[in-house]
């Protein structure tokens, strides 16, 4: 059987990735992506320690269940903002989206 | 009422009077002189009954009137104050009664009372004259009323009240409270008319010139108080104090404690009764309306300083030292002031020198021992200068009217401008004469004659050849001037178109010189010597064995001899003869041939006074006391503070307020935040992923220090 630790690996990679996306990507449908895969990342250790620790218990898969749930409405509330923000401005580069500064 | 209480009462009245007047009634003129007049009235009333009583009594002066009450606490004795009648003070409060309520009389009509306001009238000034219309539609000037009526009433009541408070004291601080208390009177009478640039300076001029004697005397005073412990006549007198007195020495000019006391003691009587050398200011005193001249200046005032050396004669007698310098100062004043009456053209100036001379008659008297005799003449000088003041003032009244009349600007006081007003005013020329005749010592129906003549007599009789000669001359020089004057005023033809029309004064004004005329000539008979021929004996000498015995023993009375009785009748005669002989033609000044210069300018006195004493106390208070004590001294110690606080203020300003509170921690705190924020404010870019590696890096971090700390330490 596959080791625990190797789902671990997978998952902190993914989330690395997910990270880096976040931090440095320019485009913000970009950075909603990435997100996405962070989120994934945590699900993946949520299933594994279900898997591999608490068999007996659903706490693991319920709590995954709503991670995929919140992970839905928040790419729908950031996909609409990434639009109003392009009506509005032009332009989805997150760079560009400076109006909280000094 | 006991005599003791109503001595206690006499002074009191013309205090209410005065106070009264100043607070309530000035604004009524006829309720202020009636009530002054009606307060001298009660002292004098108070004053006839004493005297009366004091008549009466046998052996007053072993056993005088005397009350005290305890006053000021001095440890543990205690300074008493009371009222002392004993036969001099007696004969004393009677002329002061007598020319007190007088000169009340005759101020009334000297003020013009019931006369129009004047046209142009100001307060401070001598009144100018009203015009009236009479029923012919004729404008007429006429004299106006005073318009400082009611004050001017005021202030001779407070006059009267330390008048009255010096003769019924029975201590010298009592007497000294009074003597001044008269002093400021003076000093508010003579510059009654302050409007004058020259009365306020003849005011100031008399208060300082007294004030030097009176610092003397208050000298006089403490010292006699630290030597005896008490200012009571009655103790001082005691033969056994007099006697420590007089046996104890004292460092200065080899006097005795009593001579230097009793010389102290002179010098205030110097500066009150104008003795040279502070004899300067009673000529100036005359800018005083002329009541004020009377009283003050003649009868009343100057005649206190008389009176208290004659009151301090127990004393004073102990030391022949003061007893010969008092004599010469009272001889050498009589003929120098009376050297000086010789050339003055104004008719008040030559009586007040007059009364220089006389009153140094009296100190002279006082200082060859004749005590009845000082006294005396100090009584019958009372009435008669305070006549010749009063008549002389009638004259100036009728005088002004005549100038009024006429509309001339001549000085009514001149008296080259008079001339033949015996035919004007001729209860003013007859009451003046008699006057005159008083001073001049007019033989046998004068009372002048008997007190000048007892002095004479007195002088010769004890050896004192150069006093005698001295007064001697005085008193021919006396009978010239004084006819000289009835001579100019009375006499001849008059000079002026004003001396044309003068008027005669109303019966306010004259009345009393009815009545000082009847004293002057009456008051001689008291003390006609019993030796005298035919005379003598006729009329006891009641004023010698009265005034006499205030002294432990009785002084003898000299011995009458031919030489002094035929030295005064020539003099006097003399006098008087040369003085109708040389002005009976005289029309103008130029023709007077006794302008001398010297005595015109007073022997240059008040120009010496001035270069000696007063240029210097100008330059001393301008160039000591101004310049290098207020303003170099005692500011530059002021500047020098003041520009060292300016100095360490700048300092703690420029380097502790600026440096460090303003710009350090002040401007310093915001500097910082402002730069700190400048430098700050590039971190917040706006832009969501650089913040959040900053964060990321920093959770990196803390993770990292916690991981370090709590793990591997």
């Amino acid at each position: 059987m596959i080791p625990l630790s190797w789902y671990l690996w997978l998952s902190a990679a993914l989330f690395s990735v997910g990270l880096f996306g976040v931090l440095a990507r320019r485009n913000a449908i970009a950075i909603l992506l990435a997100i996405e895969l962070m989120l994934n990342a945590v699900n993946i250790n949520l299933v594994a320690f279900w898997r591999y620790l608490t068999p007996g218990q659903m706490n693991g898969q319920v709590f995954a269940v709503i991670v995929l749930a919140v992970a839905a409405a928040e790419v729908a509330v950031g996909l609409a903002l990434v639009i109003s923000v392009y009506r509005r401005r032009q332009t989805v580069v997150a760079d560009e989206l400076d109006l909280l500064k000094w | 009422m006991t005599t003791e209480t109503i001595l206690w009462l006499i002074p009191l009245p013309p205090l209410l009077a005065f106070f009264l007047i100043v607070l309530f009634t000035n604004r009524w003129r006829g309720l202020s002189h009636s009530l002054a007049i009606g307060a001298a009235f009660l002292s004098w009333l108070g004053s006839m009954a004493v005297f009366v009583r004091a008549v009466g009594t046998h052996e007053l002066g072993r056993h005088p009137f005397t009350q005290s009450i305890p006053w000021l606490p001095t440890a543990d004795t205690w300074l008493r104050i009371g009222v002392y009648l004993d036969p001099l003070g007696a004969a004393v409060l009677f002329f002061v009664a007598w020319t007190i309520l007088m000169i009340f009389i005759y101020s009334v009509g000297y003020h013009n009372y019931g006369q129009p306001q004047g046209d142009h009238d100001v307060k401070g000034l001598p009144p100018h004259g009203a015009t009236v219309k009479d029923a012919h539609g004729h404008a007429h000037k006429v004299p106006s009323v005073e318009p400082m009526y009611s004050r001017f009433f005021a202030f001779i009541s407070l006059f009267a009240f330390g008048m009255y408070l010096l003769v019924v004291s029975d201590n010298l601080l009592t007497l000294f409270v009074g003597w001044e208390i008269m002093g400021l009177c003076s000093y508010l009478l003579i510059g009654f008319w302050y409007g004058k640039p020259s009365a306020r300076n003849a005011a100031v001029k008399a208060f300082m010139t007294t004030r030097i004697g009176d610092v003397f005397m208050l000298l006089g005073i403490a010292f006699l108080y630290s030597a005896t412990g008490s200012l009571s006549f009655a103790t001082i007198f005691r033969e056994d104090v007099l006697h420590t007195l007089a046996s104890v020495p004292t460092p200065i000019l080899g006097l005795s404690a009593a001579g230097l006391i009793s010389l102290l003691l002179f010098i205030g009587t110097v500066g009150k009764s104008a003795q040279w050398p502070l004899h300067v200011w009673l000529p100036d005193a005359m800018e005083g309306p002329t009541p004020v001249s009377a009283m003050i200046h003649a009868a009343t005032m100057v005649s206190a300083g008389v009176y208290a050396v004659i009151r301090m004669f127990p004393l004073l007698r102990l030391d022949a030292g003061t007893m010969s310098i008092v004599a010469f100062i009272g001889a050498f004043t009589a003929l120098f002031a009376a050297t000086i009456a010789v050339a003055q053209n104004d008719i008040k100036r030559v009586l007040a020198y007059s009364t220089i001379s006389q009153l140094g008659y009296m100190i002279a008297a006082a200082g060859i021992g004749a005590y009845v005799a000082a006294a005396f003449h100090l009584i019958t000088h009372a009435f008669f200068k305070a006549l010749l003041f009063l008549g002389s003032g009638s004259v100036i009244h009728g005088m002004e009217h005549g100038v009024l009349h006429t509309g001339e600007h001549i000085d009514p006081q001149n008296m080259f401008n008079m001339g033949g007003l015996r035919k004007k005013m001729p209860i003013t020329f007859w009451t003046f004469l008699i006057g005159g005749f008083a001073l001049a010592g007019f033989p046998l129906v004068t009372a002048g004659v008997w007190s000048k003549d007892e002095i004479l007599a007195d002088a010769f009789g004890h050896g004192h050849l150069a006093v005698f000669l001295t007064l001697a001359v005085a008193a021919f020089l006396t009978a010239f001037y004084t006819m000289r004057q009835i001579t100019l005023t009375f006499l001849g033809e008059p000079r002026t178109k004003a001396a044309e029309h003068a008027q005669e004064t109303p019966w306010t004004m004259t009345l009393p010189l009815f009545v000082l005329a009847i004293f002057a000539v009456a008051y001689g008979w008291v003390g006609i010597p019993e030796h005298f021929p035919i005379l003598g004996g006729v009329v006891p000498n009641w004023f010698h064995e009265f005034v006499g015995s205030t002294l432990s023993e009785i002084p003898e009375a000299a011995p009458f001899n031919w030489a002094p009785l035929l030295t005064s009748l020539l003099v006097s005669l003399g006098g008087l003869g040369l003085g109708w002989w040389v002005y009976r033609g005289v029309r103008t000044v130029e023709e007077d041939k006794f302008q001398i210069p010297v005595l015109k300018n007073k022997w240059y006195f008040d120009e010496a006074y001035t270069f000696l004493f007063i240029r210097p106390s100008y330059w001393f208070a301008e160039k000591v006391v101004y310049l290098a004590l207020d303003k170099g001294l005692i500011d530059g110690v002021l500047h020098t503070i003041g520009r060292s606080a300016a100095v360490i203020g700048t300092a703690l300003r420029t380097y502790i307020d600026k440096a460090i509170i303003n710009e350090t921690i002040g401007d310093g705190t915001a500097k910082v935040v402002k730069s700190s924020g400048a430098e700050l404010r590039p971190i917040q870019s706006g832009r969501l992923q650089q913040y959040m590696v900053a964060s990321l890096l920093a959770f990196l971090l803390i993770t990292a220090l916690l991981y370090y700390f709590l793990v591997l330490a």
